[in-house]
């Protein structure tokens, strides 16, 4: 006696036998277009979300790799300044994973311009206010590549004196809202020379080059060399307020962090890993855009479920006949549903493969060098293999179901009916 | 082989009752060619699928040596016909996206042949009706008459108790009928068991016995001298 098993490979093997023959002698135009409609969906599963976290991941990357490096150094609470920090950068200069080390100074500043230009007594010269960074430029720009970010004039040189870059942020030119509060130079551009306040300590500087690096950190200071804004606020000690740590690739920034705080590090300053220092809003941001994407993907793959259920309806309808023969010589309903259902699955198999083809052979890499130019970063695609197999599976598992279901409507019709065409 | 007692099929029509069998009492002996006459609506191709399980009846009893088909289940009924019996229908019914070759080895599969074996079976098959050189050809590049040999073919490949065609010269030439019903006369020669509907008297006379209804019922019953 055959047990249920064997009845199921049974039903299973006649299945596959049908729908191959099914597939190879369809017409091959229609064929083509059901794959690529199965491919469009499956593109639209990816690549919309995908898009959608990749102006997050965009803006996730730049703070990486333009602001924090792999490790970031801040003062802990209610301290000024990270303590020793001559010490502390010794100490990460002489592990093995560092490969570049910055430090920066961070003050509260004020920058006028057109401040020359007489006015009237109650007018003031316009102005802006940004964090200046005192730098080593070479430093900075080994770590971060500050450089590669000028969008006018040229990079700060270690022998610089009175010269800074400035944010474009602080530039009306680049950031063009008229809001209370928000103030920005309108006149002053490279070569301008603005007056430079902080701490009360004011100094005559020129615009040296402007920065446009598309995150907020940078795009909103003033850079001097460090030594100079030493010399302008009075400070002779060496402690510093940021340390930005770059690491070799591969190494890992978690373990770089326990071994700076095993040293000691963290009595004397707050140490994060990239992704620690990443702020809220863009993983709260990154989150929703994700669900965005997820909910616009499921519409495709509904529309592309219902595309499905209706090829193989019509395809069933139309072979009513051939279905009431079959199961009159005695084919099991399960066989002629599994055909069916291996057909629906093939056409998803192939658009999911040729979509994930054109996903990482093209569109990943292409947007990787170059990035989609939005205001505030620049957009990637983020298409991870765990997220992109889980899609893949869904939409295998949904054009399944619904090659079943129209199959399954007209195998249950009355064998004689069908035969007769009744 | 076959045996029905008081057989009964109506159909609700129109506000009424439409009866296309009535009560028919019919034994059908093993190794025995039956032809079904009648005009058209008198209920032979009714009879026919109720005999092949195609159908239930109203009312009645179907019995398939000894079995009373109407305790079986769906599942059983349909494992009984790949098994059992063998089906040739008026217009080939040979499934269009399948070459002959794999007409005939598809109930051979559902029953769990090897692809093999099945391949080996259908081909011996298809050449004894005379098309073993359209093994891998599709119905579309085949005459009427190679298409209904191919049904032949995939009807006796599983060797089955009984065969039942319905009308299979229907839409063959004279000549073709000809070359089909001497496959059906060589399948009985050799022992088959053939149950066959058809208008044509004159093809009907090939027959062992002649059963003739009339308005659902069997009013003839005439056996070949």
């Amino acid at each position: 006696m055959r047990t249920r098993f064997h009845h199921f490979l049974t039903a299973l093997s006649v299945g596959v036998f049908l729908a191959v023959r099914e597939i190879r002698r369809a017409n091959l135009w229609t064929t083509l277009l059901i794959i690529f409609v199965m491919m469009l969906t499956f593109l639209n599963l990816i690549v919309v979300g995908g898009i959608l976290v990749g102006l997050i991941q965009g803006s996730t990357n730049a703070v990486h790799e333009r602001y924090s490096s792999d490790l970031i150094l801040s003062p802990l609470s209610r301290h000024a300044y990270i303590e020793e920090s001559g010490r502390a950068v010794a100490l990460i200069k002489g592990l093995p994973e560092v490969t570049a080390v910055t430090a920066r100074y961070i003050e509260a500043g004020r920058i006028e311009a057109d401040y020359k230009k007489s006015r009237r007594p109650s007018d003031v010269p316009e102005s802006a206010g940004g964090l200046v960074a005192g730098i080593n430029p070479a430093d900075e720009n080994r770590v971060t590549g500050l450089a590669r970010f000028l969008k006018e004039g040229s990079y700060l040189r270690s022998d610089d004196y009175d010269q800074v870059l400035m944010g474009a942020n602080l530039f009306y030119k680049y950031t063009p809202i008229d809001s209370p509060g928000l103030s920005t130079l309108r006149t002053a551009g490279v070569g301008s020379k603005v007056r430079l306040t902080v701490h009360g300590f004011t100094r005559e500087v020129t615009i040296k080059g402007i920065i446009k690096a598309k995150v907020g950190e940078l795009d909103q200071r003033i850079y001097m060399v460090d030594a100079e804004l030493r010399t302008l606020i009075g400070r002779s000690d060496l402690n510093v307020d940021e340390i930005a740590v770059k690491l070799i690739p591969g190494a890992n920034p978690d373990a770089v962090k326990q071994k700076l705080i095993a040293a000691g590090l963290g009595e004397r300053a707050k140490v994060q890993t990239w992704s620690e220092a990443q702020p809220k809003f863009l993983t709260d941001i990154k989150d929703t855009f994700a669900l965005l994407g997820n909910v616009i993907g499921t519409i495709g793959l509904i529309v592309a479920s219902i595309t499905i259920f209706i090829v193989i309806f019509v395809n069933a309808i139309t072979r009513r006949r051939s279905i009431g023969i079959l199961k009159g010589i005695g084919i099991n309903a399960a066989a002629i549903q599994c055909s069916y259902m291996l057909q629906a699955i093939f056409y998803a198999l192939m658009g999911t493969a040729l979509g994930s083809a054109v996903i990482y052979v093209m569109l990943v890499p292409y947007f990787a060098s170059h990035p989609i130019n939005f205001p505030f970063s620049d957009g990637i695609l983020v298409a991870s293999p765990a997220g992109t197999t889980l899609r893949a599976l869904i939409l295998l598992a949904a054009t399944a179901i619904a090659g079943f279901i129209p199959a399954r409507i007209v195998v249950r019709q009355n064998t004689l009916d069908a035969i007769l065409g009744r | 082989m076959i045996k029905t007692e008081h057989l009964t099929k109506t159909y609700q029509s129109g506000g009424g009752t439409l009866v296309a069998l009535d009560r028919v009492n019919l034994h059908v002996a093993k190794g025995e060619f039956i032809a079904i006459t009648g005009r058209s609506g008198s209920g032979k191709s009714t009879l026919l699928y109720q005999l092949g399980m195609l159908d239930h009846p109203t009312s009645g009893t179907l019995y398939i040596e000894g079995v009373n088909m109407a305790r079986l289940t769906s599942s059983e009924r349909t494992r009984y016909r790949l098994g059992e019996l063998g089906y040739v229908f008026q217009d080939y019914a040979v499934i269009p996206s399948l070459t002959a070759l794999e007409n005939v080895m598809l109930p051979l599969l559902m029953q769990g042949t090897t692809r093999r074996a099945a391949e080996r079976t259908a081909v011996h098959a298809l050449e004894r009706i005379g098309v073993g050189d359209k093994l891998h050809n599709l119905p579309s590049q085949l005459s009427g008459g190679q298409q209904q040999r191919v049904a032949i073919a995939r009807a006796i490949g599983h060797h089955p108790k009984i065969i039942f065609a319905d009308e299979p010269t229907a839409n063959l030439d004279s000549e073709t009928s000809r070359v089909v019903l001497d496959a059906f006369l060589t399948l009985h020669r050799e022992g088959q068991t053939i149950v066959m509907v058809t208008h044509e008297k004159e093809y009907a006379a090939i027959a062992d016995r002649v059963i003739e209804l009339s308005d659902g019922a069997m009013v003839g019953d005439t056996r070949r001298k």
